[in-house]
């Protein structure tokens, strides 16, 4: 998200600049109540930016520096601020056996969803490209998940990977695949495939439009100039729609990997975490800390953490964008 | 005879697409049509013992607090959430398209530097923050967070929105004497309604279908969302786990987002196009 901050801030000052460049040569508006006009209007802007600059204080920068003072501070959920205990919080998070098994299994979760959707949505978005009878059914179709809450998803499959209730044990035993209920969340690689499945079904036709809206960017001439020089399709995939592709592939994957990076409902409603803490991720780490062992300093520690990752993470996909932008 | 070959081959060279397509077709509507099935038939276990009715739809009205509470709950937040979303960024996207006033650059850059921030980063110190508020386990706290929540995307979605009218609309407006206030409602509030239309329907689905925001800041049953009261409602039959009550509730839950999504597909993908075009 990183880029967009950026291109927003040219796109901001190239707006200013022209506005005020255009206001000059045109008479002025009528004057307000007192004062030269340019400056009541200056007033005027503060006045209709006051509810965000609100907003932005008091439950974005203020949380923001409180979550700092709380990482340095011995601070119990009941009791409250206890006085600075710095660097104990953080020290205190290694020292949880669960650290470094939720950090290699969200990482593992991460690219094991990232790989998998990407693929799977690049199909759906070569599929649904072209104009053809039936195409927008199934564009509808394959986004139709996505148009539920996560939440509701993650208690849809809870049920759909029900051994007793849920349609596909039934399913899958009649294929003659396995010969008893299988367990889908009872196993910790089962249950990460499960998971899996569900984030995929869920997301897949969202990243498909992204994906969409790049695949129809790319001018027909650079096809057809291609297939003229005689490529197949194969050759045009790889030479073309994928190297032209790349910002918005950029874009997918880091919001997929971010995503995935702070993954909380679908084990919280799906495995709880289970079997035996093998699918705890770093945010459920979080709420743990801060709700069952009721210890916030810790649990803001691990929000700064986290937040120290995500930022590296946009820092270096951003450099990754811009090299994509450049011919 | 020769265009009939033709069709001939175009059909033959179609159906590969048409089986990919389709099997994946069924494959992304499969879960939503069994969960909407096996909520109103028969399952030992549940309310809906045998045959085929709404059993499992009348244990929801009577678990806990009762559906229409928690359907309540929902409703307050999503519409606090929609009503404080547009308010907010309807202004700001104003001041930020027409205005300029010190410190502007660097509000836009804050608004949207909240996307950056892990949410469970900042639910934990808003915890703290609300209650000290004194809007802790309160509709209302939670509220203002979710629209927080929502601000870069309204703002940003609103700014280019209020860009894309015409200067002299509103100059002509304030010649006719009408104060900046006045040419907002009455000129530029028409121009901009498409973008607060997909300002109004994310804040929605975002507010009815968060889990982790009220899960951290509602600790009241008699106060939890939708999302919230079903995801509870499997842990506490006596051990025992209702499926078809939490079939039900997947169902009310889905109904008013996928309705939404059929009606409004256009202004929904408006929205992410320019997701996927600003990023």
């Amino acid at each position: 998200m990183q880029p967009q901050v950026a291109d927003e801030a040219a796109a901001g000052r190239h707006a200013a600049s022209t506005s005020r460049t255009r206001r000059a040569a045109r008479p002025h508006p009528p004057h307000q109540a007192g004062g030269p006009w340019w400056r009541s209007r200056k007033v005027k802007g503060l006045g209709y930016a006051a509810p965000t600059a609100a907003f932005v204080t008091v439950f974005f920068l203020l949380p923001l520096l409180l979550v700092g003072q709380m990482s340095l501070s011995d601070w119990p959920l009941l009791a409250g601020n206890r006085g600075g205990n710095a660097p104990e919080n953080y020290t205190d998070i290694t020292d949880g056996t669960l650290f470094w098994p939720a950090v290699r299994f969200t990482l593992l979760y991460t690219v094991i969803v990232t790989v998998i959707l990407l693929g799977l949505a690049l199909l759906l978005a070569l599929l649904v490209q072209e104009h053809r009878p039936g195409v927008g059914f199934f564009r509808t179709v394959y986004f139709l998940p996505g148009a539920l809450g996560l939440a509701s998803a993650s208690l849809l499959f809870w049920g759909l990977y029900s051994p007793t209730t849920g349609p596909l044990s039934p399913l899958l035993e009649g294929l003659g695949l396995v010969d008893e209920p299988v367990s889908f969340l009872g196993a910790p690689t089962s249950a990460l495939l499960s998971t899996v499945f569900l984030v995929v079904w869920k997301f897949a036709g969202f990243y498909m439009l992204i994906l969409l809206v790049g695949l129809q960017r790319i001018p027909h001439e650079v096809y057809e100039a291609a297939r003229m020089d005689g490529a197949d399709r194969w050759q045009i995939f790889r030479r073309i729609t994928l190297p032209l592709l790349r910002p918005s592939l950029a874009l997918t994957l880091l919001l997929c990997a971010t995503g995935s990076l702070l993954a909380f409902d679908q084990f919280f409603i799906l495995t709880k975490g289970g079997p035996d803490n093998s699918t705890v991720t770093i945010v459920q780490l979080i709420y743990r800390e801060a709700f069952q062992r009721l210890d916030l300093g810790t649990a803001a520690a691990l929000s700064i953490i986290v937040l120290a990752v995500l930022l590296l993470l946009n820092v270096l996909q951003f450099r990754g964008l811009r090299r994509a932008d450049e011919p | 005879m020769r265009t009939e070959t033709m069709g001939l081959k175009n059909t033959l060279s179609r159906t590969p697409y048409y089986v990919l397509a389709g099997g994946l077709a069924v494959i992304f509507l499969f879960p939503l049509v069994w969960n909407a099935w096996a909520s109103v038939s028969g399952q030992p276990g549940t309310a809906q013992e045998s045959g085929y009715g709404f059993g499992n739809y009348r244990t929801l009205l009577d678990y806990d607090a009762g559906l229409w509470r928690y359907l309540l709950n929902s409703t307050i937040v999503s519409a606090l959430t929609v009503a404080l979303t547009l308010g907010v960024s309807l202004l700001g996207g104003y001041a930020f398209a027409r205005f300029d006033f010190p410190g502007k650059n660097l509000l836009f850059l804050l608004t949207l530097a909240i996307l950056m921030v892990p949410y469970a980063t900042l639910l934990i110190p808003l915890y703290v923050l609300l209650g000290r508020l004194h809007l802790q386990n309160s509709l209302i706290g939670l509220s203002l967070v979710l629209a927080m929540f929502q601000l870069p995307f309204a703002t940003f979605m609103m700014r280019i929105s209020f860009e894309a009218v015409p200067r002299e609309l509103e100059e002509s407006a304030l010649v006719d004497g009408c104060g900046t206030s006045g040419a907002l409602r009455r000129i530029l509030l028409p121009a901009v309604r498409p973008g607060l239309i997909t300002v109004g329907l994310f804040a929605f689905l975002a507010a009815w279908n968060d889990f982790i925001a009220p899960l951290i800041l509602i600790s009241d049953s008699e106060k939890a969302p939708l999302p919230l009261a079903i995801a509870n409602l499997r842990q506490q039959s006596m051990g025992a786990v209702d499926y078809g009550a939490t079939e039900a509730g997947v169902v009310v839950l889905a109904v008013p987002c996928l309705l939404l999504f059929l009606l409004l597909q256009r202004h929904y993908m408006r929205g992410f196009m320019s997701g996927a075009l600003k990023g």
